[in-house]
């Protein structure tokens, strides 16, 4: 059985994008309690003093979900979660700067 | 349905000790999921991984596995030998067991842990895709089709597969992998609980004169060498169509220059950055040479002085 559905306009979750923490929590499929830890490891960053004020961008809502795939899939404490996300997020930034400096250096035009 | 060989899928010999097995999964595991892998087919990879080690790290299950015989080959057809449903009293987590293969299920069935009792309405699994994109896509915003599989589950515990076709709007100004959420769309819920969510992951793919770094593009400028010497206006091409630029007199290879909001639009758009290249005119005719040797002769310039030779 097929069936298609037309015109589906989505949520770009991007730095312009705003939820509150009971919003982050029920994205990332954690409780209070683990979103709470991930601002006390530094792994999240919400505008906002206490937990009712607090405001994630639409990055924050992947970073939480990131950790919590890697947590359950990788069997990692939340620390360890939260060091592979800063590593990753290196080498994505790494990777991106070799691919500028590549054409720069005109590696993939000149072969 | 093909046979599936688990201990193919987990690099590990037939009569692997636990250890082994467990040990090759946790580093296959690392390898490819799909949040840490940059592998191609990482999701089908972490999925297969995650099937077979399902099977092989419970004795009793690796037992109705091996009971199939070692004849089997990756890839071949199979068709379960009679009564071989019959090891159908091994239960699964629903949500890891929705998505493993046919060939799984024939074995072991789709028997949920405390199915028939456990009515408790459960919310379905996020599911998350990756989208390859253009960049000029990204820039301009466009709507595209996407045909997923989606896995339900009947009132007796089996598995059914239903096509579905989705027309998703891309919202211009995009970046490298920013996500899409498209809510209900993922993964059915049981007992009457809510679907899941589906999660675009754009994936920009490689453009062919420009390098994107979030919204900032960037482009490899050639110029002659009596643009970059005198100055000049020039024409450039930008996402958005060809623009005038104009280069400084003076100007050397390595240089940028910026055309400010011609990246990805946003709050703010990203910027256009030109790094100029001087190429030099090939001398292949009369004419060329003695242009070159005129410059030789008139010009006094050492263009290795700093290096003190």
């Amino acid at each position: 059985m097929a069936q298609t559905e037309t015109g589906i306009e989505g949520i770009l979750l991007d730095e312009e994008l705003i939820v509150s923490f009971a919003e982050l929590t029920s994205l990332c499929g954690a409780n209070s309690r683990i979103v709470k830890l991930m601002v006390t490891e530094g792994l999240l960053h919400p505008l906002g003093q206490r937990p009712a004020e607090w405001r994630f961008t639409g990055i924050e809502v992947k970073r939480a979900q990131r950790a919590m795939r890697l947590q359950r899939d990788l069997d990692l404490n939340l620390a360890g979660a939260a060091l592979a996300l800063e590593l990753l997020d290196e080498l994505e930034r790494l990777r991106q700067r070799l691919s500028i400096l590549e054409q720069q250096l005109g590696t993939h035009e000149s072969d | 349905m093909q046979y599936k060989d688990y201990y193919k899928t987990l690099g590990v010999a037939r009569d692997a000790s636990q250890d082994d097995i467990k040990r090759s999964y946790r580093k296959l595991a690392r390898k490819y999921h799909p949040d840490v892998s940059k592998e191609p087919n990482a999701e089908t990879r972490f999925k297969e991984i995650n099937e077979a080690n399902e099977v092989l790290r419970d004795p009793e299950k690796r037992a109705a596995y091996d009971s199939l015989g070692n004849n089997w080959r990756a890839g071949q057809d199979f068709r379960p030998p009679p009564g071989a449903g019959g090891f159908h009293d091994f239960k699964f987590d629903a949500d890891e067991a929705t998505d493993f293969s046919d060939f799984f299920a024939s074995i072991f069935g789709r028997a949920f842990k405390g199915e028939g009792k456990d009515t408790r309405r459960r919310r379905g699994q996020d599911q998350s895709i990756k989208l390859a994109i253009s960049l000029d896509d990204a820039f301009n915003g466009a709507t595209r089709q996407i045909k997923l599989d989606v896995p339900e589950i009947g009132p007796g515990g089996q598995r059914t597969t239903r096509a579905k076709t989705l027309n998703v709007r891309i919202p211009a100004g995009v970046t490298q992998g920013r996500q899409i959420r498209l809510a209900g769309q993922g993964s059915p819920g049981r007992n009457g609980g809510p679907a899941g969510d589906l999660y675009l992951e754009i994936d920009l793919r490689p453009h062919a004169h420009f390098t994107v770094e979030g919204r900032d593009i960037q482009l490899r400028l050639p110029i002659a060498p009596w643009e970059a010497a005198l100055g000049a206006t020039v024409t450039v091409p930008t996402l958005g169509g060809s623009v005038n630029l104009k280069i400084p007199p003076g100007s050397q290879s390595g240089q940028k220059l910026r055309l400010k909001g011609r990246g990805l639009p946003g709050t703010p758009a990203g910027d256009e950055i030109l790094l100029l290249e001087i190429v030099t005119p090939p001398a292949n005719t009369d004419a060329a040479k003695e242009a070159y040797r005129q410059m030789a002769e008139r010009l006094t310039f050492n263009p290795r002085a700093q290096l003190g030779v």
